[in-house]
């Protein structure tokens, strides 16, 4: 971990210009790269940031296609899903609709980062600040990645993943392991513990354990299943009327992995793998704001300290600021190419802003952030990466002037009223609920359904049972029935899924769908 | 630094997606056979060269996952407010029902958002079309490559073997090197000669500061360095080296004309003439393959026959009676006006429900006995029927019995059924 830090306002003889810019064509050369990563890096170094080695590769435009096209995973199983993907990148790109220029970046050590040959030399800088140094050092030191994923042994990891797959394929057929993926596929975000530090992943041991796994697993499935009674049990009502699982479980995958009566050893693995590649994204999904935003801010403040160095001329300075720029652009609500909040806009923002709040405080910023006006602007920056999720991040960081400057506003929409209504915006009674309610959308436990395994029958017909809980009577949308289909496939009874509100049924859906004389 | 590695992976392999598309593919094959069948309705016969745009319908392709629908309270923060302040009412619009709050749904690109649309290329084509009429991988493979090649001479090059080296190009490259870096400096070496020679020549100076000595000297320096500069310029250098190209080029035989003759009389449905164009567009890729030049007939008839172009021949409805021998008599007066058996390879492909008129069956294989089947390298019959046989198929067994090389004859059912023609054409070919 990195602690604190040289300060970089100590000149050493660098007045814009005193040094001769590392080159002034737009053409790269892999001398030139290389030149420019030195500096980059001498630069990250003076401002703290920790990374692990980094790896850049240069790929030609179709292989980051095929990058694209794998979810950022360099190392995948083979599934249609990812060549529906591939499709789908290449038709955007071959219409131009896309640039594939920016940054596809792997949490991993060495970070893997690719830049594409097509790019000029600006971009290729802009690239390596904002991905080799940006992402890198969020990787490394966010609280989330530190505890969720283990950059060291995802490689590996990924390569006994897609061998074991393809020799699934092999003993079993395609189509069966494409079946039980597609299951998998669709649990995949309910494949995660929230609330318990998972084991890291590391190859070396999965492979050493998965024989293990293999030879006991069965025993103990078939020990919960056993069918002949234990008399004592039945004695006792209470014993009886208790769930299995006693707590409802938030990790479906995982639950089904291990309690799944019909399941066979091969297919409880493949879903151990689509859990643990769950996992790995799990952080990614929690920090999209801070990552983009983080990265943003440093492939801006490496750039310009560059050019204060003189090392890079206004040329390169008016390229870089273009793509700047368009990368954090956000339309207006009411703009055709509106879709939500850009997160690298947000984030950039509010870290920008947060070093604004540090350097320069105002009487509000005093009110606001009572410790952090005035504070050593890096210490805590650094300490806003480590620390958060886009959750907390935005309840803590976002600042009011950061939201007159984006002009939000909080919208209501009631299916039992017949208005919208607006209910804050950036004015003073507004700034603390509307933070509240940004912050909220970041939460994935208010952005995806909550939905829990309930109950089995253990007993009877060894249904399983899930319960979704509604909030604000929000209901599941129409993929549910498909779904549940899916969750049937891999438990092999019937399954029921219950949306619970305030202890009333208000949904249910079932696989296989009820008979109608059973009623 | 040093902690950072720069890997060049531009020669690693492009197509890591290849057994990704290929599983979507073969997922979806349902779907994409059915646009290849449409696209086969809609193309020429000798319209193969190209893929096909093919589109689901996107709920057949989502991936299904748990999320939250439409209804209930929610909240949704947005930026660039402009004139709301907190309470505002702002009505919904009627009839859509209470869209969802906000994320923008509109597709840039104006396609329908329902439609997954991609391309595949045209080997993927052919290959679903195979795939439809159940052709043997040999089968498939013998139609899709070219195997015959000529190598022809395309200009020269700079990068080759030393068997291809052409010398008097690369002696001719490297004379006008040695002229072009050389020529201006004997230039100079003449000059200073002459100015040495009238020097020598011119008599001594009194005053000792213009001694003729220095100068001498000087020049005689100067044009020992040219010369040097001029030996050192290399007689031959790599740069001046010229090959002689060479491109693949496919080498088919030489001109085929293949013959469609099709009843298209009251009972051929369309149905029928899909089947009797699939069969066509596999006899023109057989010949494809092997002749440079194809040209296609298309000859309709029912009770008497006309040479028609493609989409008249297979999209427009006849009523009325057939009498099938006016096809064969018109296609020999083709046959004798513009392709003479000498300079053409000759193919027929004749497709029927079976139906005609008893009394010129008789005559149909009278005419193809004697005046077709002498002539063509292949003719085929497909009866496109499900029902029994009638007179013109028992007269048309009797020139099979006659003509073993030459005729082939089948009866389909179904597209499935229409490589067994196929299978006797190969099994020719390779004899």
């Amino acid at each position: 971990m990195s602690s604190i830090v040289d300060r970089p306002n100590v000149p050493e003889s660098d007045q814009p210009g005193a040094r001769k810019p590392i080159s002034t064509g737009s053409e790269w050369t892999f001398d030139l790269i290389q030149e420019y990563d030195d500096e980059i890096a001498k630069c990250a170094g003076e401002f703290g940031l920790d990374t692990y080695p980094n790896q850049i590769e240069v790929i030609s435009a179709e292989q980051m296609m095929d990058a694209y096209s794998s979810v950022g995973m360099p190392v995948g199983y083979h599934h249609w899903s990812f060549g529906k993907q591939f499709l789908n990148t290449a038709k955007g790109y071959q219409r131009g609709q896309m640039g594939l220029a920016y940054e596809i970046v792997i949490n991993s050590n060495p970070c893997i980062a690719y830049l594409m040959e097509e790019n000029t030399l600006p971009m290729q800088a802009l690239v390596i600040a904002h991905a080799c140094y940006g992402h890198n050092s969020f990787f490394k030191g966010n609280y989330l990645f530190r505890t969720w994923t283990d950059a060291s042994a995802i490689i590996d990891y990924l390569v006994f993943a897609r061998n074991y797959v393809a020799e699934c394929e092999e003993r079993h057929g395609v189509d069966a392991v494409e079946e039980i993926l597609d299951s998998c596929h669709a649990l995949m975000n309910y494949g995660v513990d929230r609330y318990k530090r998972p084991p890291p992943i590391s190859a070396a041991e999965e492979a050493r354990r998965q024989k293990e796994r293999e030879e006991y697993q069965q025993r103990r499935i078939n020990d919960l299943w056993r069918t002949i009674p234990r008399p004592e049990d039945d004695d006792d009502p209470i014993k009886r009327q208790r769930r299995f699982p006693e707590e409802p479980q938030e990790n479906l995958l995982y639950f089904i992995e291990k309690n799944a009566p019909l399941l066979e050893t091969w297919q409880r693995e493949i879903i151990r793998i689509v859990r643990k590649l769950g996992q790995y994204f799990y952080p990614q999904r929690q920090t999209q704001v801070m990552n983009e935003g983080w990265a943003t801010f440093w492939h801006y403040t490496l750039l310009h300290r560059m050019y204060d160095k003189g090392l890079v001329n206004d040329g390169f300075m008016l390229e870089f600021l273009q793509s700047h720029s368009a990368v954090v652009y956000q339309p207006p609500f009411n703009s055709p190419w509106y879709s939500g909040i850009n997160p690298y806009t947000l984030g950039f923002s509010i870290f920008t802003d947060l070093r604004r709040i540090c350097e320069n405080p105002t009487d509000e910023d005093r009110e606001w952030f009572p410790d952090i006006a005035g504070s050593d602007w890096l210490e805590t920056l650094h300490f806003a990466m480590r620390n958060f999720k886009d959750e907390s991040f935005i309840q803590q960081f976002l600042s009011p002037k950061v939201m007159r400057d984006l002009k939000l506003f909080a919208i209501e929409n009631d299916d039992q009223e017949d208005h919208y209504m607006v209910t804050a915006i950036h004015d003073d009674p507004g700034y603390r609920p509307l933070r509240e309610k940004l912050a909220r959308q970041y939460n994935l436990s208010y952005r995806e359904p909550n939905i829990q395994v309930w109950n089995v029958d253990v007993r009877g017909d060894r249904s399983l049972t899930l319960r979704h809980i509604p909030v604000d009577r929000v209901p599941l949308g129409e993929d549910t029935e498909e779904v549940v289909r899916h969750v049937h496939r891999l438990w092999g009874f019937d399954v029921h899924l219950e949306s619970v509100d305030d202890g009333t049924v208000v949904e249910e859906y079932h696989c296989p769908p009820p008979h109608l004389d059973d009623e | 630094m040093g902690m950072t590695h720069i890997v060049d992976r531009r020669l690693n392999g492009k197509n890591k997606s290849a057994v990704n598309r290929e599983r979507f593919l073969r997922r979806y094959r349902h779907h994409i056979k059915k646009a290849v069948a449409e696209a086969v309705h809609k193309r020429s016969i000798t319209d193969v060269e190209r893929g096909e745009k093919v589109s689901i319908p996107t709920r057949d392709i989502d991936e299904p996952i748990f999320h939250h629908g439409q209804g209930g309270r929610r909240e949704m923060v947005h930026p660039g407010n402009q004139e709301f302040v907190a309470g505002d009412m702002i009505p919904k619009p009627q009839g859509g029902g209470g869209q969802g709050g906000g994320q923008g749904q509109a597709s840039p690109d104006g396609e329908g958002m329902d439609e997954f649309a991609f391309q595949i290329t045209q080997e993927e084509f052919l290959d679903f079309l195979f795939d439809d009429l159940e052709l043997p991988n040999l089968a498939r493979k013998k139609l899709k490559d070219t195997e015959a090649f000529k190598y022809v001479r395309a200009g020269f090059t700079n990068q080759g073997i030393p068997a291809k080296l052409d010398v008097v190009r690369s002696l001719r490259g490297a004379h006008a090197r040695r002229l072009g870096l050389g020529g201006a400096r004997k230039k100079k070496i003449r000059d200073l000669e002459k100015q040495l020679e009238a020097l020598k020549s011119a008599p001594e100076d009194l005053d000792p500061a213009f001694s003729h000595e220095d100068q001498i000297k000087v020049l005689e320096d100067e044009i020992a360095r040219l010369k040097a500069n001029v030996r050192r310029i290399p007689f031959i250098d790599e740069i001046d080296l010229r090959y002689r190209q060479h491109v693949k080029q496919p080498k088919p035989a030489t001109s085929a004309v293949m013959f469609c003759l099709m009843d298209v009389s009251g009972s051929m449905t369309q149905m029928h003439k899909d089947i009797a164009k699939r069969f066509f567009i596999l006899l023109y890729l057989f010949l494809k393959k092997n002749y440079k030049k194809i040209d296609v007939v298309f000859i309709r008839h029912h009770t008497s026959a006309k040479e028609v172009d493609e989409e008249e021949f297979f999209y427009s409805r006849e009523t009325g009676g057939t009498i099938v021998s006016s096809a064969i008599k018109l296609m020999h007066k083709i046959i004798e006006s513009r392709y003479s058996p000498a300079e053409w390879n000759i193919y027929a492909a004749q497709a029927s429900d079976g139906d005609n008129w008893n009394d010129d069956s008789p005559v149909c294989g009278k005419l193809l006995a004697d005046s077709i089947l002498p002539l063509v390298q292949y003719y085929a019959y497909v009866e496109i029927t499900p029902q029994d046989h009638q007179m013109l198929w028992y007269e048309y067994e009797k020139i099979m019995e006659r003509f073993p090389q030459s005729f082939a004859m089948q009866q389909i059912a179904d597209p499935g059924e229409i490589y067994p023609v196929f299978r006797q054409l190969f099994e020719r070919k390779a004899a």
